[in-house]
């Protein structure tokens, strides 16, 4: 990737210049802070150290310490597994009927390593260089170059298990290049790599099942988190078949529950991804980081009606060979394609983008589809008066490649296609539009993965520490099986080398407080008799957030948000209507709990990108963009990670700021043209 | 499109179940089945009548969550799962029966949702590779054929989704239980536990309550991943071998 300008350079910008705060009244100011885990010296040589300084627990003494695990996607089977094999105690919690059926089963596209196989240049310099930049300089440097670092042993790690990545002919693993990436470093399994993935930590987490060590809670909602003087000890849990209220308490809590997504009600996470586990932590004291950052994906498939429930990702390998387009004109948009002749046509990002064309990054590829639409240049069916789609087609690389070729490559995404719009993508080209798919803000964690409460780590999708303002492609799973199956185990010792911890009894104040909170909201929502349907205030949420707080943000569009958040929320709260029964499974419950804690995160998600006027990673300011409209970030004002701290029901959230610091790397402005 | 759904209703794992009848209007060919089960629970709601349990998460057919008996198909009338099946393979004013999974070993937990935990037992008992994490070698210090590794990839895209045991007259679990031992035994990873696995995982199978085999191959034609027949052949050879081998 070509950097031209130095973003001190890029930054400078007249009527910017000064200090702005948009977000002033709307939080209060508070102290700095920083990550005290991360030791000094070289980048390469920080993680070797903290392993070497991280304290031992005696084989013999880990029996007698327990940890409760949030959630069994990679980041959490792979640390239950882990920690199960070595000997502790552990609980695992998932709200699905199985852990295996984790939302990371979903992931498509691949994982990186920086295995350099290909010969081709590549190294945990590059890696690590690749992922800070491509998360626009908001991420944390040591965090990156340790994730880069244990990349290839993940790799190791799931060949073992019998993870069956595709291979060459003979024998040696393939891999390709992914998400406008220069070098081949993505391991896949075909289409489905998070399927394997997931499967071969979920079979480790079985196997501990059997050997004793990790007792599975499937269907069971933490709803909670038990705090005993200033430390996580244990977690509320619902029973979602009996409705039981359970406390469980341990030394330590993982929270590994994935990402918030689904605050837009339409995503590509599954249905039940939720904030509730990590916006409980939060209410107690732990800071979330960078609440705003979501990674808009560009090739979904688009919105067809109302009844919508969810968006279904394209792969983004086919960006490789799909050309991207839409209509020159406004009056062609509702005619066939295949009828609107080459010069017609606007190939826009081949045009605007020239060097890169259809393989731009993920947020610029967005963008620019968006803009498109709003200029009334989108195509499909109309859905509330505007059609939002681009055309992806492969006429062309039919022709080159032959049917057969594509068939070869693709044919699983083109049946998939087929299946959820009726077209068939081999004659008509496909349908695409942006849709939220990932986030990159959750609890604030140290370099350990901890969180500001003690005893309580944060893993995966659920912290906010590795992928900045944009995560690149492939390397999620890569941060899930990181930090669970290398980091968390070295950096829990260390905190458990402390124990034994003093017993936590189901009468402790603490204990009683959370189960009484949990029984009152319950309580809440049963007996609340009102007039609407859970669902139709999520679509609500979700259509306010998408508006004013998705890929394009303004002051005034940030403002209005809050405003019409807060009183949905409060007629939320007087109006919602749930029916049924505690003690059986109730869905419309378990959404109304969601809902709620959905509903706060909103309105932080735009308290904080209002307090960011810069535009990086995926998340566009509009009062921030150089003359030819691209995104402009603030280095000198906004390098800093936003850790918000909760101070009470209808209270501004205190922002404590971290400064990202780099010794290892120069900050660049991006540039793609 | 209108339709006429017959749905099956209980209350909790005890209660008595019974088919219920409701009317759908403006049902778009474009929603899946699911999304009109959502409208259907939204104008339930609407009425102050609890709306249907049904499970379902990914919503796109690949974390086995779905699962219901369509019209007595196990996951409708199309091969793929009941979240990717489209209301456009129906047509206006049909009838449309849903219930949920039946089998002796999945007990209904409410309306069609089911209890399917025995699949986690099932792998358990023998359904991984044991290697500590960290000890793992240089994943190119072994290589594995590409054709071996494909045949293992297809049989490991198995979701779990129970669709085998559901169609099954006997309720048997022999095509997902084939599928993993499959998929394990293609590799040379999982040739160490190659025996006891497929012999421990069949005495699992047999306490969880799951019925034997007798080829009918209902299985197969409703798995969502086209998991072969053959796969259940491989578990027979497999246990045969443990068994020459003295286990
Ligand atoms: C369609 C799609 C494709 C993707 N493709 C890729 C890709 O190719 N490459 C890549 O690197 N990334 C990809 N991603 C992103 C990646 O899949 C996720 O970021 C990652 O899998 C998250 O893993 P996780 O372990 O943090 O959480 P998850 O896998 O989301 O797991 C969350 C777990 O927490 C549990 N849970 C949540 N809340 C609670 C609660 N309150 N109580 C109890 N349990 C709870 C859930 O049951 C679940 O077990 C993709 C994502 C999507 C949606
Ligand atoms: S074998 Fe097929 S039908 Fe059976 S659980 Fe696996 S995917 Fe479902
Ligand atoms: S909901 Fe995941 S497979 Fe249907």
């Amino acid at each position: 990737m070509p950097d031209t300008t130095s973003a001190a350079d890029a930054s400078r910008n007249a009527e910017l210049d000064g200090e702005y705060d948009d977000a002033a009244g709307y939080y209060t100011p508070g102290e700095p802070i920083r990550d005290t885990k991360a030791p000094d010296g070289p980048v390469d040589q920080r993680w070797s150290t903290r392993k070497f300084e991280a304290r031992l627990v005696n084989p013999a003494n880990r029996r007698k310490l327990s940890v409760i695990i949030v959630g069994t996607g990679l980041a959490g089977a792979s640390a239950a597994a882990t920690l199960g094999e070595a000997g502790y105690r552990v609980k695992s919690f998932c709200y699905q009927d199985s852990p295996r059926r984790a939302h990371s089963i979903a992931a498509q596209g691949g994982i990186n390593a920086a295995k350099n196989y290909k010969e081709d240049g590549d190294s945990t310099h590059r890696l690590f260089y690749d992922t800070v930049k491509g998360g626009d300089y908001r991420s944390r440097e040591s965090n990156v170059y340790r994730l880069a670092e244990v990349s290839v042993n993940i790799i190791d790690q799931c060949v073992a298990q019998g993870v069956p990545f595709a291979r060459e002919y003979g024998g040696l693993l393939d891999n390709r290049s992914f998400g406008g990436v220069q070098v081949s470093r993505t391991f896949y399994a075909r289409g489905q790599t998070g399927q394997q993935l997931l499967i071969g930590a979920y079979q480790a987490l079985e196997r501990q099942v059997a050997a004793g060590t990790v007792e599975t809670f499937t269907r069971h909602e933490m709803l909670e988190l038990i705090v005993v003087d200033g430390k996580a000890r244990g977690i509320v849990a619902r029973d979602m078949v009996t409705g039981a209220i359970e406390t469980h308490t341990a030394d330590v809590v993982v929270l590994a529950s994935g990402g918030y997504g689904n605050v837009f009600y339409l995503s590509t996470n599954a249905m039940g991804c939720n904030v509730t586990a990590s916006w409980r932590a939060y209410r107690k004291g732990a800071y979330m980081g960078n609440p705003c950052y979501t990674q808009i994906h560009p090739t979904c498939i688009p919105v067809s009606g109302a009844h919508q429930s969810k968006l279904t990702l394209m792969s983004e390998s086919l960006r490789n060979d799909g050309r991207i387009w839409v209509p020159k004109n406004k009056a062609d948009c509702d005619k066939d394609p295949r009828d609107i002749p080459e010069e017609d046509r606007d190939y826009y990002l081949e045009r605007i983008y020239p060097s890169f064309g259809n393989l731009v990054p993920r947020d610029i590829a967005s963008r620019a589809a968006k803009n498109v639409c709003d200029e009334g240049r989108g195509v499909g069916p109309e859905v509330d008066g505007v059609r939002r789609g681009v055309y992806l087609d492969f006429s062309a690389a039919i022709e080159r490649m032959g049917r057969d070729g594509i068939q070869e490559k693709y044919d699983n995404l083109f049946d998939m296609y087929e299946r959820i719009t009726g077209e068939n993508p081999y004659e008509v080209p496909m349908r695409i539009y942006p849709a939220v798919h990932y986030v990159m803000g959750g609890l604030w964690v140290d370099y350990d993965l901890q969180s500001t409460i003690p005893g309580l780590f944060v893993t995966g999708e659920a912290n906010f520490s590795d992928h900045g303002a944009n995560r690149l492609g492939a390397s999620a799973l890569m941060q899930g099986l990181a930090d669970g199956y290398f980091v968390l185990p070295h950096t829990i010792r260390d905190y458990l080398a402390d124990g034994p911890f003093e017993h936590v009894g189901d009468d402790h104040p603490a204990v009683v407080e959370a189960r009484e909170s949990v029984q009152s909201r319950i309580d809440h929502f049963l007996g609340n008799n009102g007039t609407r349907s859970v669902d139709s205030y999520h679509r609500e949420l979700g259509n306010i957030m998408w508006e004013f707080c998705g890929m394009e943000r303004t002051e005034d569009g940030l403002k209005k948000a809050i405003d019409l958040i807060r009183t949905l929320k409060d007629d939320f709260w007087r109006n919602v209507k749930v029916l049924g029964e505690a003690e059986t499974i109730n869905q419309s419950l378990e959404k109304a709990g969601r809902v709620a804690d959905f509903m706060e995160l909103g309105e932080l998600m735009c308290i904080d990108a209002l307090n960011r006027r810069e535009s990086c990673g995926g998340h566009f300011r509009g009062e921030s963009q150089t003359e030819d409209g691209e995104a402009l970030r603030h280095d000198d004002q906004y390098a800093y990670v936003a850790a918000w701290e909760f101070t009470g029901d209808d209270q501004p959230p205190v922002l404590h700021k971290e400064d990202l610091v780099y010794t290892a790397i120069e900050m660049k402005q991006r540039s793609y043209k | 499109m209108k339709l006429t759904l017959k749905i099956w209703r209980q209350a909790g794992p005890d209660a008595e179940g019974a088919m219920h009848t409701y009317d759908l209007d403006d049902v778009s060919e474009d929603m899946s089945f699911l999304e009109m089960l959502d409208v259907l629970n939204e104008k339930l709601i609407e009425r102050d009548e609890e709306p249907i349990a049904f499970d379902s998460d990914c919503r796109e057919g690949i974390c086995g969550m779905c699962g219901l008996m369509i019209n007595g198909d196990a996951h409708g009338p199309e091969v793929t799962t009941t979240c990717q099946l489209h209301m456009r393979s129906f047509s206006d004013g049909e009838t449309i029966t849903i219930e949920p999974w039946r089998a002796d070993a999945f007990p209904v937990l409410k309306d069609l949702c089911v209890d399917r935990s025995a699949f986690d037992r099932l792998i358990a008992s023998g359904g991984y590779i044991s290697v500590n994490t960290g000890s793992a070698p240089e994943a190119h210090s072994v290589l594995v054929p590409r054709d071996d590794a494909l045949r293992a990839f297809n049989v490991a895209t198995c979701i779990g989704c129970g669709a085998c045991v559901a169609a099954c007259p006997n309720g048997s679990a022999s095509l997902f239980m084939g599928a993993k031992i499959t998929h394990l035994g293609e590799l040379p990873q999982g040739q160490p536990e190659r025996d006891n696995r497929v012999v421990n995982m069949v005495a699992q199978h047999d306490h969880e309550g799951f019925g034997g085999c007798t080829n009918i191959g209902q299985c197969t034609a409703a798995c969502p991943k086209e998991i072969p027949l053959d796969v259940i052949s491989q578990l027979n050879k497999d246990l045969r071998t443990a068994m020459r081998h003295g286990h």
